[in-house]
């Protein structure tokens, strides 16, 4: 077992030029978390991993790992494992040489570093190529020697750079499910950036969301899904449909409020944050909207077949909503009442 | 079915004789202004008026002539070396910059490339001389009493070969650096090595194959050079190409002369040899 580091990010600024790419974030992840930066591109989440790994140096605010500042520490220095997006096995080398690497340059006799790069090898199910050129190999494979050679000198704390977005489908949920048991057996802390909001749900402790530098919200994948705090997160994490509203009058953070939707209908809804009276967003899930006898009118125009699911667009008074339907459902008339429970309707600023 | 090999060029596909009459001019002008005239040379050298080996066994005989090859031999090296030492900080340097800077750098290469030689090497005159402005700085200083003579030795021929020759060296290494992804050199940092050794382990062994053909280029360019070491050396730095010039123009010697561009070409043959043996091998390093 290495043992993990804890990372302390603290009112972290970053610009280029005129833009902020980072705007004042806080973090702290625990030792031995798995922690996803989630956002689209632009957002920040790779900057934010630049500045952990020492490539970046910020602007504004602190970043400490394991409780030692490296805020200005040059990336030698900070004895962290990193796995780039691609182009990082050296081309030159074999794979047992590109995983003996960082071995060589902390000194470890040759010997040594031949065993342990053997033996991170065989970590990565990988043990029987050690001889051959990075270029021989698939980019599956590659992915794995990068992530043998990061975890060889075991260091407290991995940071992973959309290591799988190169991938095809197949081999990117296998080896989402790879890096996350290898995780549980080595223990480190891993910081892991991508803009696969699926790969953050299934393979994160807690995920942060960023959109333009910002923070939007950190939590476990069910908080971030079931109370997304911000109108970004609720359409970022999982589909969403939203619904231009209006509130007769203020509410407060969670309370349950009647609002009139636009085509003049009423419904239900909890309020995500403080709203004053006037326009506002209403978001429900396709899987929240329950089709019956009662409640608002709708006309399914369209019927989607994925396999597990049935997808509708159902036509109503506001805009077409998405309504989410398990496999063995009976499809309902074209003409068609729609409700959905309070609690499964959230409300943000408009 | 066996297809006719096409040439594919912008996306359209060139049949064998369209590609034939494309290459025509180029491989007539070879033909007619290269390879006829070596044919030429060396048949003069080795069968006239009868067939013979003398001709190359007098460059290796006689003391003075070989001197002259040892000589050629040796500064083509020296300029090498030097054109690699002088041309690789700056090929590095613009690899690693972008815009105006890297503009700048590269002008500073390029424009003396498309200055005449002959301009260039009486540049080296200018300052060198007896009456140069080297030795007019020197006197007028009063560090020196009488003009230093600073031209016709061996380092004045390298200095001034270096100076012509460092494009040729400085283009391919600057295209060999430029090639190679930035992550290589920040995972290696990240993983632990100093600059230093990021440098040592990751970026020199890469850059080796432009610092190959920059050598080569540059090498062989130095054995055939005429102007710069005719101009500065004088006849006591006489290199390969100047006695050629001299058995053919003054001496009329043209089977010797033969003799000596037959020797030149086979030291060139066994280079390119040698490099293509390098430069194969380097496929293995090559990127997916």
């Amino acid at each position: 077992m290495s043992s993990a580091a804890s990372i302390d990010i603290s009112r972290l600024v970053k610009r280029f030029g005129t833009v902020t790419a980072v705007d004042a974030v806080d973090l702290e992840i625990p030792a031995g978390e798995f922690f996803a930066l989630l956002g689209p591109s632009g957002s920040g989440k790779t900057t934010i991993l630049m500045s952990i790994a020492g490539f970046d140096f910020p602007d504004s605010g602190s970043i400490h790992v394991g409780g030692r500042d490296v805020t200005f520490l040059p990336p030698q220095q900070r004895d962290l494992g990193m796995v780039f997006q691609r182009y990082t096995l050296f081309p030159h080398m074999s794979v047992a040489e590109n995983v003996a690497f960082p071995l060589k340059m902390r000194g470890v006799n040759r010997a040594d570093r031949e065993k342990r790069a053997r033996e991170a090898l065989a970590t990565v199910r990988l043990g029987e190529l050690g001889d051959r050129r990075p270029a021989q190999l698939s980019g599956g494979q590659q992915q794995r020697v990068a992530l043998a050679r990061a975890i060889v000198y075991r260091p407290p704390v991995l940071l992973m750079d959309e290591p799988l977005s190169a991938l095809d489908k197949n081999l990117r949920e296998e080896m989402q499910l790879e890096i996350k048991h290898l995780q549980r057996d080595l223990g480190m802390t891993i910081v892991f950036v991508t803009h696969d909001q699926t790969e953050a749900l299934t393979m994160a402790d807690r995920v942060s969301v960023l959109d333009g530098g910002k923070l939007q919200q950190i939590g476990s994948p069910r908080a971030l899904y079931e109370q997304p705090a911000t109108a970004f997160v609720a359409g970022f994490i999982g589909e969403t449909n939203f619904w231009n509203c209006t509130l007769a009058q203020p509410v407060a953070a969670g309370a349950e409020v009647t609002v009139t939707l636009d085509g003049g209908d009423e419904a239900a809804a909890i309020a995500a944050c403080a709203l004053p009276a006037g326009p506002a967003r209403l978001a429900v899930r396709p899987e929240r909207i329950r089709l019956g006898t009662a409640g608002l009118a709708g006309m399914v125009a369209e019927a989607i077949y994925a396999g597990t699911s049935t997808t509708l667009i159902l036509r109503t008074a506001g805009p077409d909503l998405r309504v989410r339907f398990g496999p063995v459902d009976v499809l309902p008339a074209s003409q068609t009442a729609f409700t959905w429970a309070p609690q499964d309707a959230r409300l943000y600023p408009a | 079915m066996k297809r006719p090999s096409r040439f594919t060029l912008g996306g359209r596909t060139y049949s064998p004789a369209a590609s034939l009459a494309l290459t025509a001019p180029f491989l007539l002008i070879l033909l007619l202004a290269f390879l006829l005239p070596i044919l030429v040379l060396l048949r003069e050298s080795l069968f006239v008026p009868v067939p013979t080996l003398a001709n190359y066994a007098r460059i290796f005989e006689q003391p003075a002539y070989l001197r002259i090859l040892l000589r050629t031999l040796r500064i083509a090296a020296e300029v090498t070396a030097s054109a690699l030492l002088l041309g690789y900080p700056l090929a590095w340097l613009m690899a690693n910059r972008r815009g105006w800077r890297l503009a700048l750098l590269l002008a500073a290469v390029l424009l003396p490339l498309w200055t005449s030689v002959l301009v260039r090497t009486y540049a080296w005159l200018v300052l060198l001389q007896r009456d140069g402005v080297i030795n007019q700085v020197l006197s007028g200083l009063r560090l020196t009493n009488k003009p230093i003579g600073l031209l016709y030795t061996e380092g004045t021929v390298v200095m001034a070969m270096t100076h012509v020759l460092l494009p040729f060296m400085i283009l391919p290494l600057y295209a060999s650096l430029r090639a190679i992804p930035a992550e290589y050199g920040r995972a290696a940092q990240v993983l632990g090595a100093s600059d230093a050794a990021a440098f040592r382990e990751i970026i020199l062994p890469l850059s080796l194959p432009g610092a190959a053909s920059g050598c080569l280029m540059v090498f062989l360019l130095s054995l055939g050079f005429f102007v710069t070491p005719a101009l500065v050396g004088g006849p006591q730095q006489k290199m390969l190409a100047t006695l050629v010039q001299q058995q053919v123009t003054e001496l009329l010697n043209w089977p010797f002369a033969g003799a000596i561009v037959g020797t030149l070409l086979a030291v060139v043959l066994v280079l390119v040899a040698i490099f293509n043996r390098l430069v194969r091998l380097d496929r293995f390093v090559g990127q997916s």
